[in-house]
């Protein structure tokens, strides 16, 4: 395997087998359990699924900013430009950070220092990774502001003088004041409203085009993901139970889950009656079902599903699937 | 923030004449006769008949109070002690520097000791500097000052030899009565300081720090500690005054003439003047220091100092004896 | 009427599963419960002091006069030569009840001040606030000193003087909370169901608002029982002879010099009381708010 990545030229991100554990009461929650992606320069993934099935967990691995106590990366690898970053010493993953990746966090209302003046906070990012004297930073802070749609002379208010979706963009400002490779997108419209959602990723996306970076956007809103990703992988229990490019998915969605969290989107054009939610709940990480991780959801669950995790199943294609029960689904349809 | 600092200083003037009230109602209800006490049970029923027309004791009590508040607010006269015939605002300008001296280095010590040692448990919380620490942070809030006060005699005066017990001087003279009262204060600052950091420390702004590359003692020190300093003032605030309490019981101890020994001394000789004089300066004194607490919030939470600056005093329930 | 026993009941069953749970939860902590069982055991000690004591706290035997610790006497003798052990366990009955005592009434009357000004806000509670600011302008310790001088010294009037102490922070400490609790709708829902006020206040609002308070009740006994300590020593509180711990400590403040086992004893029995009370304290706060546990 590892001579066969050598000798193909290695993808821009490349996350491998990564589990991560985190302990609490003397509990172990299997938050991520082997998940395997890769990301090229300028292309968008997007990471779909429920609330805690994992998703800001991988984002965090990559960073590595997971909670020092009680977290940890259990397995895999994480590679960036053929670097394995799980491997670095602190001080060189701290010059990576902030510089050549970059996070979006979800909450705007409490991503940002409460007691910084929001330039500094943008300023702060500059000057650790450019080097350069206090004046350049703020200067390069002002030029994001601007970019960013805020007047400069706002550079020395506090973040609670600003809206929602104001922070939301001092926190992109901060993330891409670097011009960084990789920008890591945990929710980032979740907390706003409606009318500035759009306007956010708009943003995202010109300053992305601009200087090529490459975004892994989590995400539970299918819309968003329509209008911005390249490719997508479904998130179940910690696990990818469906990865391809859009085109795939959104075409020809083929685990029941992906399935079922299409048909969970009410349909504007029928006059719908019922909502069609998935039944059942996400199961407990501190306690995963055996086999399949979805079968007690699925209603197409069989004996084997409950014995054993299911393998990766590749078609000619690429689109990648988790489930034993494809050739019956699709027949189904 | 001036019209803020003014009209906190101009509050300031009522709550010393509700002090003065309070203080000079209570002490009309304590017992004995203030004519027997300056003169002695010796006395003749003429003697003190006419010492008690003196005092004013037989005008209506809202007459003596309106005397008394006039005297002292307005012309500044604080009398003369019963029991020694000294001018009291003498012993008070005497006494008070050595009390807030002594509550003050204390105050500081436990800043400098406690502070750290919350923030480094917090840091390494359930590893062993944070067990080691909050065990010594819970020994410390349960030992009472004035034991530990005879205990650090015992052992640094008595058999070491090393500080003097008693008595003012030196800086020397302040190390073991600061020590016993600091003991108090560092530990209820370490424990503050401790929580208020776990708390901050898990915020999502220390997530978008350290996600900036930020190294984590610029975490720690420069985005965790300034957001988790806003509580631990709170707790400075209220351990100001339990640090003068605590001093003014210390100062029996190592024999410090302080406003500890002045009001205890007056309490016992039941020389009541100097007990209520005394009383309304250290209450004007501890006022001027909550204030100082409060434009201390300002200068660190820039949302406070908004809320100041717009004329809306928030309140904050200090609960000063908690 | 009908309705309101239901309500009753339910808020009943709802108060005795929150109560279990607390206590399952309190049951837990290691720490909490060590504090709790030397407590308790210090209590019983208290109560049995007769039968447990080796001698009469109050016999004097010249003769063994301020001797250290030995197999007859544990704690050493005094310089009447009484036995520290027997007076130590005597005291607990009067440091332990002091702070308990001190903390019921002042708790008490402070949550009905705090429970008026939190629901009907306005001038009333303006008013409660200034006074209350009024005396907390003064250090605790001074306020302590006052009241203990106007009261006279004596087991009852210390607790009374420290009572008035403890009173404002128990009542801006509930009314923080009712004015909190005053916003939610099932109040609304309760006045719209024609609640009278004294039900609101008393069935709704305090139950929703307390715990808090009762943590801070606790942390007060370890509180009132050092002031407590610390009146007696400067003279104030309970006098000597009895064997109040502060009290002992003032005389063996003399014979520091030649005797330091008569003062190191009496003020350990303080400083273990108090940190079984502060142990229970910290693990009360744990159970009562899991978001503060760390």
């Amino acid at each position: 395997m590892s001579e066969q990545s050598k000798n193909t030229t290695a993808p821009f991100l490349e996350v491998k087998d990564l589990a991560v554990e985190y302990y609490s009461g003397g509990k172990v929650i299997h938050a991520v359990n082997g998940v395997n992606l890769t990301l090229e320069k300028g292309k968008t993934l997007g990471l779909v699924g429920e609330t805690g099935a994992g998703k800001t967990t991988i984002a965090k691995s990559i960073l590595r900013i997971l909670p020092d106590v009680g977290a940890k990366v259990a397995n895999g690898q994480i590679s960036l430009d053929g670097q394995n970053l799980l491997s670095l010493p602190e001080h060189e993953m701290r010059k990576i950070r902030g510089n050549k990746i970059s996070m979006i966090f979800q909450d705007p209302m409490t991503a940002l220092n409460p007691v910084q003046t929001v330039g500094d906070q943008i300023a702060e990012a500059v000057r650790l990774h450019n080097g350069g004297n206090k004046r350049q930073a703020e200067e390069r802070a002002e030029e994001m502001l601007k970019m960013v749609g805020i007047s400069a002379d706002r550079y020395y208010e506090y973040p609670h003088q600003f809206s929602g979706g104001m922070k939301q963009r001092v926190v992109i400002a901060i993330a891409l004041a670097c011009n960084p490779d990789l920008l890591l997108a945990d929710e980032p419209t979740t907390a706003l409203d409606v009318t500035i959602q759009a306007q956010v990723l708009d943003l995202i996306a010109e300053l992305r085009q601009k200087y090529n970076t490459a975004m892994l956007l989590i995400t539970h809103d299918m819309g968003v993901v329509a209008t911005t990703c390249d490719d997508v992988a479904v998130i179940y229990a910690g696990n990818i139970i469906e990865y391809g490019t859009k085109e795939q998915i959104f075409d020809h969605p083929t685990h029941p889950y992906t399935i079922g969290l299409f048909a969970a989107i009410p349909s504007m054009s029928e006059d719908e009656e019922w909502l069609h939610p998935i039944e059942g709940l996400p199961p407990d990480p501190a306690a995963l079902p055996e086999g399949c991780a979805f079968h007690p959801r699925c209603p197409y669950a069989t004996e084997e599903c409950k014995k054993q995790p299911i393998a990766m199943q590749i078609t000619k294609d690429g689109h990648q699937c988790r489930c034993c029960c494809m050739e019956q689904i699709a027949k189904g349809e | 923030m001036a019209k803020y600092v003014l009209k906190r200083l101009l509050w300031m003037i009522p709550i010393s004449l509700g002090v003065a009230v309070l203080v000079f109602t209570l002490m009309t209800f304590c017992p004995g006769d203030p004519a027997e006490i300056i003169l002695g049970s010796t006395a003749t029923e003429e003697n003190l008949e006419a010492m008690r027309e003196q005092l004013g004791l037989n005008d209506p009590f809202l007459m003596r109070l309106g005397d008394y508040l006039n005297d002292t607010f307005l012309h500044f006269d604080l009398g003369e002690s019963w029991t020694t015939g000294v001018s009291i605002a003498d012993s008070i300008v005497e006494c008070l520097p050595r009390t807030m001296t002594l509550t003050i280095i204390t105050l500081l010590i436990a800043i400098v000791i406690g502070i750290p040692l919350g923030v480094i448990a917090a840091v390494y919380q359930n590893r062993w500097p944070d067990k080691v620490s909050m065990v010594l942070a819970l020994l410390g809030v349960s030992v009472p000052n004035f034991w530990l006060a005879l205990l650090l005699v015992i052992l640094f005066s008595v058999n070491l030899g090393w500080l003097p017990a008693m008595g003012i001087g030196g800086i020397e003279y302040y190390i073991l009565p600061a020590m016993a009262g600091a003991a108090n204060g560092i530990a209820t600052l370490a424990r503050q300081s401790r929580s208020s950091m776990l708390d901050v420390i898990r915020s999502d702004y220390i997530t978008t720090a350290r996600a900036k590359g930020v190294p984590e003692i610029q975490v720690i020190l420069k985005h965790a500690l300034k957001n988790g300093l806003i509580p631990i003032i709170t707790v400075i605030g209220t351990q100001f005054g339990k640090q003068l309490g605590g001093t003014m019981v210390i100062e029996t101890i190592f024999a410090i003439p302080g406003m500890g020994q002045l009001i205890i001394t007056a309490v016992n000789s039941r020389d009541y003047p100097v007990v209520q004089s005394g009383s309304i300066f250290l209450a004007i004194v501890f006022s001027l220091c909550m204030l100082a607490v409060d434009l201390l919030y300002a200068a660190v939470d820039p949302r406070i100092k908004a809320q100041y600056s717009k004329g809306k005093v928030r309140r904050k329930a200090v609960a000063a004896n908690g | 009427m009908a309705e309101a026993i239901a309500a009753t009941k339910t808020t009943k069953i709802k108060k005795q599963s929150e109560f279990v749970r607390v206590f399952k939860e309190l049951a837990k902590n290691k720490t909490a419960m060590l504090g709790l069982i030397i407590l308790i055991i210090e209590v019983i000690l208290a109560i049995l002091a007769p039968v447990i004591a080796p001698y009469d706290y109050t016999a004097m035997d010249i003769v063994a006069a301020q001797q250290g610790p030995t197999m007859a006497h544990w704690f050493g003798t005094d310089e009447l030569g009484r036995d520290i052990f027997s007076r130590v366990l005597y005291g607990a009955r009067y440091s332990i009840s002091m702070g308990v005592l001190a903390v019921i009434i002042s708790t008490t009357i402070g949550m009905t001040i705090g429970s008026i000004a939190g629901y009907f806000g306005g001038w009333v509670d303006n008013l409660i606030m200034r006074l209350l600011d009024i005396i907390q302008s003064l250090p605790a310790m001074l306020l302590s000193i006052v009241l203990s001088a106007v009261l006279g010294p004596g087991y009852f009037n210390t607790i009374l003087a420290l009572s008035v102490n403890g009173m404002p922070a128990s009542a801006r400490m509930l009314r923080a909370q009712m004015m909190k609790v005053r916003g939610n709708e099932y109040i609304e829902a309760a006045q719209s169901i024609n609640c009278s006020k004294f039900r609101i206040i008393v069935r709704h609002m305090i139950p929703n608002s307390f715990s808090p308070n009762i943590v801070q009740a606790t942390m007060a006994i370890a509180h009132m029982i050092v002031m407590a300590a610390s009146l007696s020593f400067i003279g104030l509180g309970v006098q000597p002879p009895t064997p109040e711990w502060g009290a002992m400590l003032t005389g063996a403040r003399q014979f520091i010099r030649q005797c330091p086992h008569m003062v190191i004893f009496p003020g350990l029995a303080i400083a273990v009381t108090v940190l079984a009370v502060n142990l229970m304290g910290d693990g009360l706060r744990d159970a009562l708010d899991p978001k503060l546990k760390h």
